[in-house]
């Protein structure tokens, strides 16, 4: 771990600005992701900006009919909230996937939004990767890549996005409230958030530098049956091989998003309208440009049976 | 005391203490934190630095030159020892490759130097400052590219290659035969404590507080690593946070944290960290195995023959996989070969039952498809071809061997004959539900151990011996060991363990360490008992030991006046005959499996276990069932997900941490049974017991393939069994 400055930042806009004044800063919310990668020195900023006493840890209820889950709401009290059980159960059954008790209980909105790949050539700096080391490379490629991603990637990155509730909030069309240094606002449509891998791998969303997310909101909520499957080689404390959140209305229509495949949440609204017709129509359509290593042409298989299996639970 | 004839009837049988479920004697000092590990002794050595240590970059090759200027000069750097300003450093016996590589490397992770500092922190940050210039060279790290290449090679216990009549001719003429490849990948140890040590110098004298299985092994192996007399060095390692084998061997830690105190002048601690822990130690080798069978219609096996390849360092050992198949089902023409290949991957070595437990995953699976072919249930077929003697050499029978009573027992209460022999035919809602068996065996080693026996005034026995406890429970069964032998309530025992200045024990490793250690220990207090009896005035053939009184006729004495004021204490050490030459001794079970085949996904969910185990006297009940569920547990491990993936590139086991590697979890395991056969075996040791920890793990994880058979029609010969095995074969979804 490289030396670093701290300070504690108290509103939000104040943050921001810390972050604009200082360069190679970070924010550091619940740390169960920056920690891990700044002892390896994968990431290495020269200045951490505690959020944690921003008061941005309430649920609210929106306008609109929705919620507003402040930036750092804890996982645990996000998927255990009455509201979001009850009107936004998949969002709910997706951080229930993830991670562990004890680091749900510390992990924030915000900060499971931006935890990065999981990819093993990433973890380990012997090793040429993108993502890491712009320009060194992509040991992912030709090498283990059971785990990548089959569809979006670029010659320059296979790499998965890990996160299980950006997959739910992606097929909740949740919106990220953000502010950025200079005090301006902005809403970021979760679909835009995350950004898939193309020359620059190191870049994994669409946020300026220094720009603090303040919230995620949810629209109204859709109703229908809301399933997240989480697919995975041992019962629980694994990253998913594949997931699929999927909201199914009583006519069969619905939504669909597949986590586990590509760099971002992978949705595709015009395959939706084949839900009716079933998973294999669907996913032909979700995942037809995938271009699979042979390691991972598994995964194409894997979610459509997944969806199917997701679709006939939705009906019954 | 010698031991070369079987034993009779000893104070042991009398089963007060021996025998009963006793809680763990240590357990109070883990669950309050204050067992001192490795990394824990705040007090022994007060101020110590810190070292971290720098894994190579490359698999294979050599160092052009290092840098050490920047890490030199960071905050809180104390020393920095590199093979080149290291000393003269030998390679101990027991390892394969060197400890400190360079200028040489020779796998991936070798340690190439150690970063000593003030803080933990700042040894961290400065390690990775140092800079080293490769040369890197070609190297091989595909066992399956290089099968033909692959030396015969001889493996513990036996040699490389056996023989009887002939196989070929047999096999050609079978009317049932099978012939089929399987494959197990490497594994890593993965225990929760890491190689941990701290390392002090008094003048031209060692001391190491490590975490190790084998205090005398590797007293010797440090001191000859370091060119020291090993009087000079002294190992203390009396809790240890698992080693399933991985913890026999010197390591990185033990001579990094010693040459880091020498070039510091302080005491230094160093842990391997979590990443280093897979390629930096020793793992359990890939193996691919063929096996061949043959039978007559009616089951009886007339043929089996079973070839295995793994591969090693240069100088490395072969897996022993085709051991079990030398003794476990009878056939008459039969053979087994095992075949070592250069690896430029880090060292293999002992993993928990090293050779059983890689060939049972395959033998085992190879008797289910057998059993399938010929149309007979797998637990009669394997009942059929039981055999009472060597099969390799039928003049020497098996000391104890209940097998068939173990498969019957555990088919009675698994409920198999419920099952359904065709596959698929299950379902539970969204499962496919399929159960497996498969036998269990794993041989039982005698070594010899000794101890000393201490008598106070005050009535308390206290226990010595370099005896390690990795978690096994060995504290405990060697107090009830010394509580029964003295007549004496367990809490008036005190067993110090793990430390070079006690007699020299078995060690923990092999399953060997519970009957030896605790044979040691009698002999030590059959000692103590003479000395105590001439003490009182009696005649010790006929004191009797009981209630912390000696007792003969009408006399009874409390056993503490025979310390008088001070203490009385015996040492003693157990040696064998040639009653393992004479006859065969092995460990016997059974494994009986169900699990769940997801529908649509194919993820494999073991729904329950159970295990019959025939080891001998079970000394505790309790912590034999403790070891016997954790051995099962990482069977489902091997069968369901344990897999070091070799980047076979750079060579190298690319998921090197905890989240890549992965081993059970709790909602892995939901419901697991053992059952002890009640049996003693007179040969083993005056304990009558023998070896169970790794008994446990031989079979699980065919079983668990069988049972996914069972469940899904698809027979995967290439662990870990993975959904991606299966997907592409199970019926249509929706
Ligand atoms: C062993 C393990 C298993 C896991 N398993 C899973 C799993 O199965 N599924 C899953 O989805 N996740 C899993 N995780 C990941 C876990 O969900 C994330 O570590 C966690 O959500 C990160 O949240 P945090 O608040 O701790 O983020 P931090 O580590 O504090 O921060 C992460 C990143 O977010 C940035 N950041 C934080 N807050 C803000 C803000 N308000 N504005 C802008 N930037 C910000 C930080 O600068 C940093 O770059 C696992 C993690 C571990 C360690
Ligand atoms: S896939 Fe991406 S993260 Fe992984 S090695 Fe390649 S560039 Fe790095």
């Amino acid at each position: 771990m490289k030396s670093f400055t701290y300070e504690r930042a108290n509103s939000p806009a104040e943050a921001a600005a810390a972050a604009a004044r200082t360069p190679r800063a970070k924010f550091i919310a619940g740390g169960t992701n920056l920690l891990d990668l700044m002892k390896l020195e994968i990431e290495t900023p020269s200045h951490l900006i505690d959020v944690n006493r921003l008061a941005l840890d309430k649920i609210e209820p929106t306008s609109e009919g929705g919620l507003r889950l402040g930036a750092l709401v804890r996982n645990t009290e996000l998927a255990t909230d009455e509201r979001v059980r009850r009107d936004y159960g998949l969002l709910s059954r997706a951080l229930l996937a993830g991670a562990s008790g004890q680091l749900r209980n510390k992990a924030t909105t915000a900060g499971n939004l931006l935890q990065r790949t999981r990819c093993p050539y990433f973890y380990d700096t012997n090793q040429p990767c993108n993502k890491r080391q712009p320009g060194s490379g992509c040991s992912a490629i030709g090498g283990f890549s059971r785990q990548h991603a089959v569809i979006g990637a670029s010659e320059a990155c296979i790499a998965t996005h890990p996160s299980d509730m950006a997959v739910a909030m992606c097929a909740l069309d949740a919106v990220v409230e953000t502010v950025r240094p200079d005090g301006a606002t902005r809403n970021i449509p979760i679909a835009e958030f995350h950004r898939l891998p193309g020359d620059t791998p190191e870049i994994e969303t669409t946020l300026a530098s220094g720009e603090l997310i303040t919230a995620v909101t949810l629209p109204k909520p859709v109703g229908g049956k809301q399933i997240y499957r989480k697919v995975r080689d041992r019962a629980s404390y694994a990253f998913a091989l594949v997931s699929v959140a999927a909201i199914v209305q009583r006519d069969g229509s619905g939504r669909v998003a597949l986590g586990g495949v590509a760099h971002k949440p992978w949705r595709v609204e015009a395959a939706e309208a084949d839900l009716p017709r079933g998973a294999k129509a669907v996913t032909a359509k979700l995942l037809a440009d995938a271009r699979p290593t042979r390691e991972n042409a598994f995964k194409l298989t894997l979610a459509e049976r997944t969806l199917a299996a997701v679709l006939t639970e939705a009906r019954g | 005391m010698k031991f070369d004839t079987p034993a009779t009837t000893n104070p042991i049988d009398q089963l007060r203490v021996i025998g009963q479920p006793v809680n763990r004697i240590d357990g109070p000092r883990k669950t309050t934190g204050t067992a001192t590990y490795a990394y824990e002794w705040h007090d022994a050595a007060p101020n110590p630095a810190y070292g971290y240590i720098v894994g190579s970059a490359i698999a294979k090759g050599r160092i052009n030159a290092i840098d050490l200027a920047a890490a030199k000069a960071a905050p809180g750097v104390l020393a920095i020892v590199t093979a080149e300003n290291a000393g003269k450093l030998e390679k101990g016996s027991l390892n394969t490759a060197k400890l400190l590589g360079g200028p040489d490397i020779q796998h991936y992770h070798q340690a190439v130097a150690v970063v000593v500092a003030e803080t933990f922190e700042q040894a961290r940050a400065a390690a990775q400052l140092v800079r080293v210039d490769y040369a890197s060279a070609q190297g091989a790290f595909d066992l399956a590219k290089l099968t033909d290449s692959a030396k015969p090679e001889k493996i513990t216990g036996g040699p490389a290659d056996t023989k009887v009549g002939d196989f070929a001719a047999a096999f050609a003429a079978a009317p049932v035969q099978l012939d089929a490849t399987y494959t197990t990948p490497d594994e890593a140890h993965a225990m929760m404590e890491p190689h941990a040590s701290m390392a002090a110098w008094d003048g031209d004298k060692l001391t190491l507080w490590t975490s190790n299985q084998m205090i005398a092994w590797n007293v010797a192996d440090i001191a000859k690593t370091l060119a020291i007399p090993k009087e000079k060095v002294r190992l203390i390692s009396p809790y240890i946070g698992g080693g399933f084998g991985g913890k026999l061997f010197p390591r990185a830690d033990a001579l990094l944290a010693a040459l880091g105190a020498r070039a510091a002048g302080r005491p230094v601690k160093v842990a391997l960290q979590r990443p280093l822990m897979f390629n930096n130690t020793t793992h359990r080798p890939a193996t691919i195995q063929r096996i061949r069978i043959g039978a007559s219609k009616d089951g009886k096996i007339t043929a089996i023959g079973h070839e295995s390849w793994s591969g090693d360092l240069p100088g490395g050992q072969p897996d022993g996989a085709v051991s079990q198949t030398r003794l476990l089902y009878a056939g008459a023409d039969r053979m087994t070969t095992t075949r070592l290949a250069v690896l430029d991957l880090p060292e293999a070595n002992a993993m928990r039952a090293p050779g059983e437990a890689t060939g049972m995953m395959a033998l085992e699976i190879a008797i289910d498809e057998m059993a399938e072919k010929l149309g007979i249930d797998p637990v009669e077929l394997r009942i059929l071809n039981d055999t009472q003697v060597d099969p390799e050499k039928p003049e020497r029978s098996f000391s104890q061997r209940r097998l068939i009573e173990c498969l019957r027992t555990g088919a009675e209460r698994f409920g198999w004959s419920k099952r359904s022999a065709a596959p698929g035919r299950v379902r539970d809602g969204r499962w496919l539900v399929g159960t497996g068996v498969a036998a269990a065996f794993r041989n039982n080693m005698l070594t010899k151990s000794a101890a000393r026996v201490r008598l106070d005034s005050s009535g308390i026995v206290t226990v010595e011996t370099d005896m390690t406890d990795i978690g096994t429970g060995s504290y405990t069964i060697i107090a009830q060991t010394a509580a029964e032998m003295m007549g004496v309530p367990i809490d008036k025992v005190v067993v110090r363990l793990g430390d070079s200045n006690f007699p020299v024990s078995a060690g923990s490793g092999g399953q060997w360490g519970g009957n030896n250690s605790t044979a040691g220990v009698y002999a030590a207090c059959i000692k103590l008992r003479e000395a105590v009896a001439q003490k009182l005035g009696f005649n010790s053939a006929e004191a009797a030991f009981a209630d912390g009184q000696v007792k003969s006729g009408n006399r009874s004495v409390p056993l503490a006046e025979a310390a008088g004021d001070g203490e009385l204490a015996a040492e003693d050490v157990i040696e064998y005959g040639d009653l393992a030459k004479k006859y065969q001794q092995s460990t016997f079970g059974a494994h009986f499996v169900e699990v769940g085949v997801d529908t649509a996904t194919a993820e494999i969910r073991v729904r329950r276990m159970l295990a019959v185990c025939a080891a001998g006297r079970i000394l505790n009940p309790k912590t034999a069932r403790s070891q016997v569920i954790g051995a099962m547990t990482m069977g489902v491990g091997a069968a369901l997900m344990e897999e070091l993936v070799i980047d076979k590139r750079h060579g190298f086991f690319v998921n090197h941490d905890l989240a890549g590697y992965e081993v059970p979890v709790h909602a892995d395991i939901p419901h697991q049974d053992v059952i002890f056969l009640d049996e003693t075996d007179p040969m083993s040791s005056p304990m009558k017991a023998k070896g169970i920890a790794e008994l446990g793990i031989c079979g699980v994880a065919a079983a668990v393939a069988n049972a996914i058979y069972n469940a899904s029609g698809v027979r995967v010969r290439d662990y870990p069994i993975t959904l991606d095995k299966l997907l592409d074969r199970l019926p249509e979804v929706g």
